[in-house]
């Protein structure tokens, strides 16, 4: 079931009396196709959450609207959507078993699609075994860790066959390495039951991890959808930039003056077909070549091995964070008592962005030491994605 | 998320509670206003279609000297400023004691509670055959096992409740019952206070070697001033509807036999009014009471908001 | 051979290890001997001493202090249940036994039974329990109905003016009953409700602070659950029956009793309104009937066995439901 939104808005009325109305989620136009597993990304207060909880119906878009497949269901009640929704706190019934909790959703169905009680039974126990939990089913939600509870919510939401399934938040109350186990998990579930996702998380290697695509969102406002890897390599602003990645892009202030790139006093990269003007520089941590005659000079601050990858840490003048952190090959014997510390760019981990707009600026790689041979040509993200 | 048929909906559930309360609560407190400020309101007049001037000829009624006003009030401030304080200390007294123990705790805990659960009225009457004298001489006569205790302990007998009795006699029966009437639900409340304080408190007092009534004085009645405030204010509020006490030791002629309403209430004032038609009048008592409550209250809570700490 | 080698092997070595033993103990002995260290160590002792005098002091302190707190317990304790005990032995006394002087503190003659039997008839109990069950039990069935409506609306469903209407109820709670009552005795009169039982069940049925304390109740039970059961397609009637009212269940129960026991324990509304032997309720009955008249004497007994009888039902529920009565009056205040 592909799911279509078409400028899909939504704004709260004010709170208080003279405050102004919130734009929740602004004109969001996005296609999912069938049977994938999307994940709605961006910090606390951007509209994800709005915006899945208006695929499910709970709350009412002010305009634009919603396709299931061909159906046009905006104006439709959560029930009569069929969709799945899988709360951050599970929202498992406390005074009921994990059976009841599953059954539940079936016993709502009204005329033709009543179900007897075996076949409930039989749904429930399937879909018990689909997510493990099979040898559960008398116990409370009490009695079970935050994992298991996690997988009977899925059960729950699952047990109703939805056309779209919904997951808001669902790893966010799990510890680290339950975290790690039920990405997997969801990911196996979405793949065997080929069932339309959506979920919602503030965490963008969560998102990364699992999704076949990410929207990144700010402000109510889509930043950037495409596929996790490809967002991450091309970002179209410099807030996607600085959202995924960990450790995060490192960002400088420079200048582009007659194609040459200068961060603070130093050239350090060619750009071609950029006007002179003052930029945004991000660099990806893994974007940095150790080299003793690298044009970025920084002082060295510490370095720590991490077995296959050195990680340097150093300080430059340009740089907005307080620290620049490279991320290097092991084989490179870096000389932790050395002063100075100097890299190259790579030209394709490099981005530079307009100082007012913070939009992506693209520019020809013409020559760099590491990249004699091909002149790459690193193109300005497809604009086209987005929905500005 | 209002539309208008969860407005619709919301009403229809919301309407058997607005319609009693309507019928019960908001147009009673209106009309006790009317009442009470119409020259000689009364049940036969109003019926009769008469119609009433306004003024206050009720509250002067009600207040005139040599009326039961004066009595009334004294007997119901004596009460509520003699038992307040005594079941509140002893309150406290009981629930520092169980909350110090370890075995028999919960026993204790629910013997203490058992007051509660009775009937005022019901109650009242073994109270008044505890301490009450009856018949004139041996061997029909009892003089009750309170005086018996009196007695063996080389006392000389009360006369607590009967036809000769005295006044402060009769206030001495009233303030025992009133006191033990009003133990458990103190305790309960102060007891869940004590329990809910942070044991770490008392650690870094026995750390630093504090003495036990100073960890009292300065850990204790400060951790549990809010619960005290609470049940000082609903105490004072009680004390000041005292009715029922009276009535079960004394029945409903509100004093010992042969002095008829000597220990009535404002309470009982306001029946007093209400069982002649006189609503005027009630509507008049009523309203002082009301106001001597709030004012009380206020004061309350103006003397707790200095002390209490939080 | 080689076994031997080994073992001359251990024994040198075993000889080694106590030789370094008996220099470190010579050490020692030395230090000890230092007449210094002899000062600090006996100093040392000492205190480890006075702390085991300390501690014992302590703990005869503590039992001490243990006594003292079960002696004052206990004895606050006999004299809360003096009167029930008193209630009860009399009940079963005969008239006789009633005046000996000293009174007996058991009874002596044959427990009287008979008292129990006179009250019933005398006070026709059977009616009064009758007519308070009845009662009570309208009541209460209705009152949760209205208040877990009223509750619901409050706690989930959202209207224009609910927080000031909120407000505004929570605000009526202040306000003495007694203002009420004035009012509420016309009201019935005009409507010649008096001497029925609507007139005991329907004035009071709505209770703020019930519809209160079940909002708070309700609006712990987190938003999710409600969504969830929407997704579902839930009705709001379906979610409330099937999740609240479980969840709520505790604060239900301690509403329902606290209900029941105004009711028993109801006397100047009913004293006003429905004084005639049909309608009578328990607790103004048993004033009524067994108050002697002015200047006669009164069957002390029969009246204890009476009071016995009418205490007796509170003190079961009380027995069997005392954590929710304890729960619900922490959380109230309000007697009945």
């Amino acid at each position: 079931m592909k799911v279509v939104l078409q400028d899909l808005t939504k704004i709260f009325p004010s709170r208080s009396k003279n405050g102004q109305e919130v734009i929740a989620v602004n004109k969001f136009n996005f296609e999912i196709p069938d049977g994938k597993l999307i994940g709605l990304l961006g910090p606390s207060g951007c509209g994800k959450s709005t915006t899945l909880y208006m695929i499910c119906g709970l709350q009412k878009p002010t305009s634009g609207s919603i396709f299931f497949g061909d159906d046009d269901v905006t104006e439709l009640s959560p029930e009569n959507r069929g969709v799945g929704l899988v709360f951050q706190n599970y929202a498992l019934y406390p005074h009921m078993t994990v059976k009841q909790n599953i059954l539940f959703p079936l016993q709502n169905f009204k005329g033709k699609d009543k179900l007897t009680k075996s076949e409930m039974l039989e749904r429930a126990y399937n879909v018990a075994k689909l997510v493990q939990i099979d040898d559960l089913m008398e116990r409370k939600p009490h009695e079970l860790s935050g994992g298991q509870q996690q997988r009977v919510a899925i059960a729950r939401a699952l047990v109703k066959m939805p056309r779209v399934l919904l997951l808001d938040e669902p790893l966010s109350n799990l510890d680290a390495r339950l975290r790690l186990q039920t990405r997997e998990e969801i990911k196996r579930i979405q793949r065997e039951t080929g069932i339309t996702t959506v979920f919602v998380t503030h965490d963008q290697e969560e998102a990364m991890s699992i999704s076949d695509m990410i929207v990144v969102m700010k402000l109510g406002v889509v930043q950037q959808i495409g596929q996790p890897q490809e967002v991450y390599d091309d970002p179209v602003n410099l807030f996607v930039a600085k959202f995924l990645g960990t450790p995060p892009i490192n960002v400088f202030e420079g200048k582009v003056e007659k194609g040459k790139l200068y961060l603070g006093d130093d050239a350090v990269m060619d750009v071609v077909g950029v006007d002179d003007q003052d930029v945004y520089v991000g660099i990806r941590p893994e974007g940095f070549i150790y080299n003793k005659d690298g044009a970025l000079r920084c002082s060295l601050r510490n370095v720590e091995v991490m077995g296959r990858d050195v990680s340097i840490v150093s300080e430059n003048t340009a740089s907005l964070n307080p620290t620049v952190r490279s991320i290097v090959d092991a084989d490179n014997k870096v000389d932790a008592t050395a002063q100075e510390v100097r890299f190259t760019l790579k030209p394709h981990k490099t981005f530079l962005f307009n100082k007012e707009t913070e939009e992506r600026i693209g520019f020809e790689i013409k020559s760099v030491k590491e990249e004699t041979t091909a002149t790459k040509k690193v193109s300005k993200a497809t604009k086209s994605k987005t929905a500005k | 998320m209002v539309d208008s048929k969860k407005q619709w909906k919301a009403w229809l559930y919301l309407s058997p509670a607005l319609i009693l309360l309507l019928i019960f609560t908001v147009w009673p407190m209106i009309n006790t206003f009317i009442m009470a400020f119409s020259e000689g309101y009364n049940g036969m007049s109003a019926v009769a279609g008469e119609k009433f001037k306004f003024g206050f000829g009720n509250f002067a009624q009600v207040v005139r000297a040599g009326g039961p006003f004066l009595k009334c009030l004294k007997n119901t401030m004596l009460l509520c400023f003699i038992t307040v304080p005594i079941s509140t200390m002893l309150a406290l007294l009981i629930a520092v004691c169980l909350n110090a123990i370890k075995p028999l705790q919960k026993l204790l805990q629910t013997i203490f509670f058992l007051p509660y659960v009775t009937n005022t009225i019901a109650i009242g009457m073994v109270f008044a055959v505890m301490f009450n004298v009856v018949g004139i001489h041996t061997p029909h006569e009892s003089i009750g096992i309170i005086n018996s205790v009196i007695v063996a302990f080389g006392g000389e007998r009360v006369d607590w409740i009967n036809i000769t009795s005295s006044y402060w006699a009769n206030m001495f029966v009233l303030i025992v019952y009133i006191v033990w009437n009003a133990l458990p639900f103190k305790i309960l409340i102060l007891l869940g206070g004590l329990q809910s304080v942070n044991k770490q408190y008392y650690e870094a007092a026995k750390v630093d070697g504090t003495s036990r009534i100073r960890t009292f004085w300065r850990i204790t009645v400060p951790m549990l001033s809010p619960m005290l405030a609470y049940v000082v204010i609903t105490g004072f509020i009680g004390g000041f509807k005292e009715y029922s006490s009276v009535v079960g030791i004394f029945g409903e002629q509100m004093g010992p036999v042969g002095s008829k309403g000597r220990l009535n209430t404002m309470i009982g004032l306001i029946y007093d009014a209400l069982e002649t038609g006189d609503y005027g009048r009630a509507s008049a008592a009523a309203l002082i009471l009301f106001v001597i409550i709030f004012i009380v209250t206020m004061i309350n809570m103006y003397v707790s908001k200095k002390k209490v700490h939080y | 051979m080689n076994k031997s080698d080994n073992n001359i092997d251990n024994v040198v070595s075993e000889v080694a290890v106590s030789e370094q033993v008996t220099e470190q103990m010579e050490q020692a002995v030395d230090q000890i001997s230092q007449p210094e260290q002899t000062a600090e160590l006996k100093s040392a002792v000492m205190r480890e001493r006075n702390m085991q005098t300390v501690t014992t002091k302590q703990k005869v302190g503590k039992i001490f202090v243990q006594i003292g707190l079960y002696l004052f317990l206990t004895i606050m304790a006999l004299i809360v249940l003096f009167p029930f005990y008193w209630m009860i032995i009399s009940s079963f006394k005969t008239l006789d036994e009633y005046y000996v002087n000293p009174p007996t503190f058991f009874p002596t003659q044959a427990f009287d039974i008979k008292n129990y039997a006179e009250a019933f008839t005398t006070g026709s109990l059977d009616i009064l329990f009758f007519n308070t069950v009845y009662v009570g039990i309208v009541s209460t069935v209705l009152s949760l109905v209205i208040t877990v409506l009223s509750a619901f609306a409050f706690a989930r469903l959202e209207f224009k003016g609910k927080n000031v209407l909120f407000a505004c109820l929570l605000a009526t709670m202040m306000i003495p009953g007694e203002l009420f009552t004035i009012t509420n005795f016309q009201t019935v009169i005009n409507w010649k409700w008096t001497e029925t039982f609507t007139v005991l069940i329907i004035p009071f049925l709505v209770s703020v602070f019930y519809i209160y304390l079940l909002r708070q109740n309700f609006l712990q039970i987190p938003d999710e659950l409600y969504y969830a059961a929407k997704v579902d397609g839930t009705s709001d009637l379906k979610y409330l029956w099937k999740i609240m009212i479980p969840l709520a269940l505790p604060t239900l129960i301690s509403i329902t009793i606290l209900k029941m026991m105004g009711a028993w324990n109801s006397y100047i509304w009913p004293r006003l309104v429905a004084h005639g032997d049909a309608h009578r309720l328990i607790t103004y009955g048993l004033r009524n009937a067994f108050t002697p008249a002015d200047g006669q004497m009164y069957d002390y007994p029969v009246q204890m066995a009476a009071v016995v009888m009418v205490s007796l039902p509170l003190f079961l529920v009380f027995v069997f439901l005392r954590k929710y009565i304890m729960k619900g009056v922490s959380r109230s205040g309000i007697k009945g």
